[in-house]
């Protein structure tokens, strides 16, 4: 396959995530392009966030306009999560053993499973 | 004070690099009982500040690979505008079971890295 067309491939079905689920755009970019463009991988994570900042730009508009979206909430979680992200980045190495992924692996199967199943 | 904690650990959780979007939205929706539509627009605004930041001061590192940017950012921008468009027109509770097949990939995937991760420490 031509690198042309799988860095096409790989830009839609990352914006068509990250439009239709509101996430995990990042999640599958930054192991295509690492495996797929052979790009390593901390310059794959910088080029992915460069990549889904105006993404996630123009899916914002599409959700503003038809007013889904709760100003409210949003600046409560932004001051939140950004004192959080800061915290995380401080203390990324220290866990490298792979349990927390593990832990919220399996929050992410529970929370699927309730939300697929039940109301 | 409660949705301060849970984005805050949420927080903490994509600044190291595991799911961020995958656990704050759900999060919301079950802790909070958020609609689908609003949970997602959220965590796409709060991208936007919180990626600005972490930008700079990768573009200062040199670390944005420049020469496949421009592509996957026009391509990316396409897939956008499909999957934005397709999730405002779909009804809420059908948006939320897609979102939670979605999860449990993702939840799938993670397991999997983890299995890898303690196989394969990274170097401190």
């Amino acid at each position: 396959m031509k690198k042309s067309f799988k860095v096409a491939l790989i830009g839609i079905l990352t914006g068509m995530c990250n439009g239709l689920f509101g996430a995990g755009g990042g999640t599958l970019l930054v192991p295509s392009m690492n495996h797929i463009l052979k790009i390593e991988q901390h310059k794959s994570h910088a080029t992915a966030i460069a990549i889904i900042l105006p993404l996630s730009i123009i899916s914002s508009i599409f959700y503003i306009s038809k007013n889904m979206v709760d100003w409210n909430l949003t600046l409560k979680v932004v001051i939140s999560n950004s004192i959080g992200g800061f915290i995380g980045a401080k203390i990324l190495n220290k866990f490298t053993d792979g349990t927390l992924k593990l832990i919220f692996g399996i929050f992410m199967i529970i929370a699927g499973i309730r939300m697929v199943f039940f109301k | 004070m409660i949705i301060f904690i849970v984005s805050l650990i949420s927080g903490i959780i994509s600044g190291m690099g595991i799911g961020g979007g995958t656990i704050l939205i759900p999060a919301l929706i079950i802790f909070f009982n958020i609609k689908q539509h609003i949970a997602q627009s959220t965590n796409l605004i709060i991208f936007i500040p919180t990626s600005i930041v972490a930008l700079y001061f990768h573009t200062k590192q040199g670390n944005v690979v420049k020469d496949v940017l421009k592509n996957l950012i026009i391509f990316g921008i396409i897939g956008s505008i499909i999957g934005s468009f397709l999730a405002v027109s779909i009804k809420s509770d059908m948006l939320k079971k897609m979102f939670g097949i979605f999860l449990l990939i993702m939840g799938a995937y993670e397991i999997y890295l983890s299995k890898k991760e303690k196989a394969h420490p990274k170097q401190m």
